[in-house]
């Protein structure tokens, strides 16, 4: 299909069919019903079987005419890919729909307390009954699980296997009894995540994703898809919400919500974008030392802004060999927050100590030097993405493992 | 503008990267190194007449192939890895620049197209190489061309044929040439930490130079970035090398019955070194692009020189100290590196010196708007 043709049918189709007083539910049943909610995924599933190059013509058009697509926002896009990749045809057809509608939310119940870093340690148990699983243990790093009708989830069905086998992959229904969500509130006071307490919760047998023992392979999965999020960034999918009309009005609430608990997120990157201002709002850039801070600062995040360029210019036109974008984007994002923190340190001087009214910029910077630790943990450790970087990118050998044999005679945690 | 090499350049990349690889092994930087003149003349006559490698960044009508900076920086990331031993750098860059945009038409056309085949090694005197503010403290001109005064630091100053010489007028600064054999010029060689490229003490008591152009402030920040970027490349080469060469010697080298580099410790060392030299080779590619593209006053240029320069650097301290006492014995060839790495990264501006630039640049550009 040419580009053109693809434009031309999407118009006709919103002349026919899009209205700004229809119900963000409603709208996007519509959507889904044309296949115009995700054109990337396969004819079969809602989808049109689209290139990339195709359906950035889509989104172009939705972008242009400021048309609502499909809910994208938060963890149901990890469910959705994963679902869609491993799932059962039945299992697509049955949850995928109500989660491009946004009708049902989801969350990732993957760490645990005692294996945070190492994944594939988790402990939660899965035993299997005569027509259900039984689900008991504690999750925690749960983004939006308090909203969530559903959730991804990583158990152990087997304790006699090596770890890696020995997990298997659920979808569970988090509005059952079972399952007690907290809030976890973070040292900078937000609590964007949850704990999710598993106490004989039950997954229907149709809900093992993969098939049992297979739960790290599907995990990976879903685990690739967070990364390339990482990468791209967190923003997307959305139109000005500034239009009027139900759907806008809906869709604006959706938002709202979906976004509560990235609202912290820039700073958790040390906000060098407002550092050259505050530098000379105080006079601080006259000072020769903090001259040479900011010099560094700008190298870095100027550095790390070119080479992204490079990578995907390098990947578009086709180049080869291995490119240690993904780690090394993440490596530098941690050295940067640390960095633009330290010289809003330096500029602020003694007033760093204030996060009340009179702190700088309404508190942002008081809220940066508090959230950037989060930087260098969530999605990988920088420990963990330097493993990755030494063993994958430069080839160095693999430290000798201790927890290879059955799952159960590995040492945890707490015993 | 460029974001990444083109085919062609990437084509170029791989001649230059095979003679080098062919002619400057490092039992041949070894044996330079020895010598007085520190070059190989068979190797400078190859490079210069079958690759035309001089002329790559000057202008065609001047004699040159009317490449640019992206080209030569091509050339000298292969020559910083290879720790090319000869007056390139002086010659080429260094004295072809300064001739290129310092120079009268009258002055380039006679000795440009040598400078280009190679025919003819020249070098610049500067009197000062940290801050081309700082540049015209040592020697003066007088009004009929004769000039006086010392500069300390010469690269290739005992083999160039030629010497051009930057020299405080009453007004500014003016270009001068002047043969290295004239009356006047006194030449004693300088120890130099790094024994791969030679330099001298250059002493004018009344030589007579011709008058070949002058200096304005602003051709000699262009001046300053063109050959900060060059060097640039030459550091992220280098780098490049060690790292490469580090990590191979951590797979073969065991200790307490296992590969050293299956320890943490060098592992994490190893991935902060390959971030860094990511960073250093984006900003140094970036900055021959914008120059390239005749981009102006920008942070760039010397971004590339701060960043390639503290990664050499840190690379080579790595590299001693991933190796253990090894690589502190003269006959391990890490120390190579470790002094160009030292000497590069003072040459034209210590790091600091280019980060204040940075931000003095970036204060200016505000003024204009």
């Amino acid at each position: 299909m040419s580009h053109d043709q693809i434009r031309a049918e999407l118009e006709a189709f919103l002349d026919a069919e899009f209205s700004p007083d229809l119900s963000l539910v409603e709208w996007r049943k519509r959507l889904l019903a044309a296949g115009w909610a995700a054109p990337l995924w396969p004819a079969a599933y809602f989808g049109r079987d689209f290139s990339q190059a195709e359906a950035l013509v889509v989104s172009q058009v939705f972008a242009e005419r400021q048309i609502v697509g499909a809910a994208q926002v938060g963890p149901r896009r990890l469910a959705a890919e994963t679902i869609l990749a491993h799932g059962t045809s039945e299992q697509k057809l049955r949850y995928l729909p109500k989660i491009l509608t946004g009708e049902h939310a989801w969350c990732q119940l993957f760490s645990e307390p005692g294996s945070g870093s190492d994944l594939a340690g988790a402990s939660t148990r899965a035993e299997r009954k005569a027509d259900h699983w039984l689900i008991n243990g504690q999750k925690v790093w749960n983004t939006s699980a308090h909203h969530a009708d559903f959730g991804i989830l990583v158990a152990r069905s087997n304790w006699d296997l090596p770890k890696h086998q020995g997990l298997s992959y659920f979808l569970i229904d988090m509005r059952q009894p079972g399952v007690e969500v907290r809030p976890l509130k973070q040292m900078n006071g937000h609590a964007s995540f949850n704990e999710v307490f598993l106490t004989d919760a039950r997954v229907p047998l149709d809900d093992l994703v993969g098939g049992e023992g297979k739960g790290w392979a599907v995990a990976t999965t879903t685990l690739s898809i967070e990364r390339q999020g990482f990468a791209r960034g967190r923003s997307q999918g959305a139109p000005a919400a500034a239009s009027a009309g139900r759907v806008y009005e809906e869709l604006a609430r959706e938002l709202e919500i979906d976004n509560e608990p990235y609202t912290w997120y820039p700073q958790r990157e040390g906000r060098p974008d407002l550092i050259m201002q505050r530098a000379q709002d105080t006079g601080a850039i006259e000072n020769d030392v903090v001259r040479q801070e900011i010099a560094k600062l700008i190298c870095l995040t100027e550095a790390a802004r070119i080479s992204a360029n490079q990578v995907s210019a390098h990947q578009k036109s086709g180049g080869q060999g291995v490119l240690p974008a993904g780690s090394i984007g993440k490596l530098g994002a941690s050295v940067i927050a640390r960095h633009a923190a330290h010289v809003h340190t330096m500029i602020s001087g003694a007033s760093a100590m204030l996060s009340g009214p009179d702190s700088a910029a309404d508190g942002v910077i008081a809220e940066t030097l508090i959230s950037v630790p989060a930087i260098s943990i969530a999605g990988g450790t920088d420990e963990i993405q330097r493993n990755i970087i030494a063993e994958r990118v430069l080839g160095m050998p693999k430290e000798q493992r201790m927890d290879t044999g059955p799952f159960r005679d590995i040492p945890r945690n707490g015993q | 503008m460029q974001t990444v090499l083109s085919e062609d350049q990437e084509q170029f990349k791989h001649v230059v990267q095979r003679f080098f690889d062919a002619h400057s092994t490092t039992t041949a930087v070894r044996k330079l190194a020895e010598t007085e003149t520190g070059f190989d003349p068979l190797v400078w006559a190859q490079l210069s007449e079958t690759l035309g490698l001089p002329g790559t960044h000057l202008s065609e009508q001047y004699g040159g192939h009317g490449f640019g900076p992206v080209e030569l920086g091509i050339i000298l990331e292969e020559m910083g890895r290879t720790l090319y031993c000869g007056p390139f750098f002086s010659s080429a860059v260094m004295a072809g620049y300064a001739l290129e945009l310092f120079g009268d038409d009258a002055a380039k056309i006679e000795r440009l197209p040598q400078i280009a085949d190679g025919s003819i090694r020249a070098t610049l005197i500067l009197d000062d190489l940290n801050h081309p503010s700082r540049v015209g403290g040592l020697i003066k001109a007088t009004p009929a061309g004769a000039l006086t005064g010392s500069a300390p630091i010469v690269l290739d100053g005992c083999s160039a044929d030629v010497f051009i010489i930057v020299a405080q007028e009453d007004l500014g600064l003016g270009l001068f040439a002047l043969a290295s054999k004239a009356k006047g010029v006194e030449v004693a060689a300088q120890d130099s930490i790094d024994m791969t490229r030679k330099v001298a003490r250059v002493t004018l008591n009344q030589a007579a130079g011709t008058r070949v152009g002058s200096v304005s402030p602003r051709d000699l920040n262009r001046f300053w970035d063109l050959t900060s970027v060059a060097l640039a490349h030459e550091m992220i080469g280098g780098a490049a090398r060690l790292l490469d060469e580090t990590v191979e010697y951590t797979k073969g080298r065991y200790q307490f019955g296992r590969p050293i580099g299956s320890f943490q410790a060098l592992k994490h060392r190893c991935a902060d070194l390959l971030m860094s030299l990511e960073f250093a080779k984006a900003a140094t590619h970036h900055a021959g692009f914008c120059l390239a593209a005749n981009a102006q006053e920008t942070i760039y240029p010397s971004m590339a020189k701060a960043m390639a320069a503290d990664c050499f650097m840190d690379m080579a301290r790595a590299a001693i100290q991933l190796r253990g006492g090894i690589g502190f014995t003269w006959e391990n060839d890490t120390h190579l590196w470790f002094k160009r790495a030292k000497c590069d990264e003072v040459l034209l501006g210590a790091p600091y010196q280019h980060r204040a630039r940075m931000i003095d640049i970036l204060q200016e550009g505000q003024d204009v708007a």
